[in-house]
């Protein structure tokens, strides 16, 4: 059966969706992500739909659940490139993809996670200079 | 037998004209189209009616012989609903035919055959009256289309502030179709500008309702989805109240009084920020011989 | 009264018929003249539809119907199984009911989608659902 790529960029992960998935290849596009994000140590992954011409409900929950997974392994999720007409529709549908951050396109999503991903890693610092005892 | 109806019509022409054109003048109260107009319409149309009823049949306007009858039809129902004249007022064009044309029906045919071709005239004089009336109609429809059109192309602007900043000047009442055009052409542009933040100004809204105020949270979240967040300015105290009261949820939607301070916001939001510059040196208004021995 | 111009049936048995009744509706939309933001929402209607075909139904069929009204274009779908039913309508109809992978967004968010919709189901019976959408 064929798959999705996934491509790897530093510590990104890069899904580009083209084709018109039926469910059984956005269930092996959610497995075969969380076992790569595990399997390089990923920080973030950033899928493009700017090809889809239709999200309905179970893409849209995929992309939930990718987004929830990712965060359980230590990375963020950027999805992007939706398509107005797409946006319109979701709404519509009521589907509110709670947990998965938006940009307009690949350079911006980009940008989304490096700024994600830098808050994150201060936070954890700011945590350690604490000390075990919780004073500096 | 044969109606006699097109051969009388087209004997008593001028007669039949001149009384027809009576009628009108006395039912139509106010003039609105130029007298030379009426006369050449009704001629027009009896020259019609003859084509028409060469066709032999004089109870359905089907047929080629009364495409001439119905384009004629067409322009006065346009020129009369231009003009200002109501349904009523354009189908008399036809129906004030009647009268004349009874008349000199009574006069010239036996009393047997009168009131056949008295019948055959309203059926066919009816159904022109109807399709009058009918396309009158069709043209009104086609101008408020129009209009709907072009009032909703031209209130739903959408402006490019700065880098990566959009805003929607929302004037007037929102309805349901003009909802759908604003978030269609709002995302069209972000797609478009590739900007990051949409400021929805609603100061020229007089009131929202829950209606409008779910058609807004609505493009807002489509907005979101495409990864472009919104601030809503220009929320005037009265719509503050409405708001609370109809117990809409704006969720974590910004919003801020007046434009300006949305803008400021919308700055921040993409990074960017205004810098008053220092103002530059004034030179002196004269030159004095002083200031000249300087230069050299 | 509507007038059905064309019609034509597809087998609604599998993902990969999912699939396919997303594309023909598609198709069909754009030659109904709708926009774009209407084909999607119609797509997106039928794919959810379809996938409680296939899910719930047992399998079923679809019937596409270009309809004219006067001047006025129009599609409608009828999707059909002869499945187990729908057992509380009213509750599926509901925003938010959800059974394991979720009856849930599927009808009352197609029903948003559309112009009219209609639900017709008999426990042991089967179910049928008639959406339709008008070009505005």
């Amino acid at each position: 059966m064929e798959r999705i790529p996934i491509l790897r960029m530093g510590n990104y992960l890069l899904v580009t969706i083209q084709v018109d998935m039926h469910d059984r290849l956005a269930m092996q596009l959610q497995e075969d992500l969380t076992t790569r994000i595990a399997k390089d140590q990923a920080r973030g992954v950033l899928i493009d739909i700017s090809a889809l011409d239709i999200v309905d409900s179970f893409i849209g929950r995929m992309l939930a659940d990718i987004a929830g997974m990712s965060r359980v392994l230590d990375a963020q999720t950027v999805v992007v490139g939706m398509q107005p007409a797409v946006a319109i529709t979701l709404v519509e549908l009521g589907l509110s993809l709670h947990g998965v951050r938006t940009a307009l396109d690949v350079e911006r999503g980009m940008k989304l996670l490096e700024q994600s991903i830098d808050d994150q890693t201060f936070a954890t610092r700011a945590h350690e200079d604490d000390g075990p005892g919780g004073e500096s | 037998m044969a109606t006699r109806l097109p051969e009388l019509i087209r004997k008593y022409q001028d007669s039949l004209l001149a009384e027809w054109i009576a009628e009108q003048r006395a039912a139509l109260s106010r003039k609105l189209i130029k007298e030379s107009e009426l006369e050449e319409q009704c001629s027009a149309f009896l020259r019609a009616v003859g084509q028409g009823a060469s066709s032999g049949d004089l109870t359905t306007l089907d047929g080629a012989a009364w495409k001439d009858m119905k384009e004629l039809l067409t322009t006065v129902s346009r020129t009369r609903g231009q003009a200002g004249y109501s349904p009523s007022e354009t189908a008399m064009f036809v129906l004030s035919f009647k009268k004349p044309l009874f008349t000199r029906l009574g006069k010239e045919l036996p009393a047997a055959e009168v009131a056949a071709e008295q019948w055959t005239a309203t059926v066919l004089l009816d159904q022109l009256g109807l399709f009058t009336t009918e396309m009158y109609q069709r043209s009104r429809e086609e101008i408020i289309a129009r209009q709907q059109q072009d009032m909703l192309e031209l209130s739903t602007p959408v402006v490019k502030l700065w880098d990566g900043v959009l805003a929607l000047p929302m004037i007037g009442t929102l309805d349901s179709a003009r909802t759908q055009v604003v978030m269609e052409t709002l995302l069209q542009r972000i797609v478009e500008t590739g900007s990051a933040v949409a400021i929805l100004d609603i100061t020229g809204v007089p009131t929202v309702d829950t209606l409008v105020a779910q058609h807004l949270l609505k493009t807002i979240a489509a907005a979101r989805l495409m990864g472009d967040d919104c601030i809503i300015s220009g929320v005037r105290p009265q719509i503050a109240q409405t708001i609370v009261h109809l117990g809409v949820d704006l969720g974590n939607v910004t919003t801020k009084a007046t434009l300006a301070d949305a803008f400021a916001l919308a700055l921040q939001r993409t990074g960017q920020t205004v810098v008053r510059v220092a103002a530059p040196r004034r030179k002196k208004p004269k030159e004095t011989g002083k200031d000249r021995k300087d230069q050299e | 009264m509507d007038q059905v111009e064309r019609a034509d049936a597809l087998p609604v048995r599998g993902e990969i018929d999912v699939v396919l009744v997303r594309q023909t509706v598609r198709t069909w939309s754009v030659q109904q003249g709708f926009t774009l933001v209407d084909q999607t929402k119609m797509v997106t209607a039928a794919s959810e539809i379809a996938r409680n075909t296939v899910l719930y139904g047992r399998g079923g069929t679809v019937r596409i119907e270009a309809l004219v009204e006067g001047v006025r274009k129009g599609l409608r779908l009828v999707f059909e199984d002869q499945g187990p039913g729908i057992p509380d309508v009213d509750l599926a109809m509901r925003d938010g009911y959800s059974t394991k992978n979720s009856l849930g967004l599927g009808l009352p968010g197609a029903r948003r989608l559309m112009d009219d919709f209609a639900l017709a189901s008999e426990l042991g019976h089967g179910t049928t659902i008639t959406m339709k959408k008008w070009k505005r």
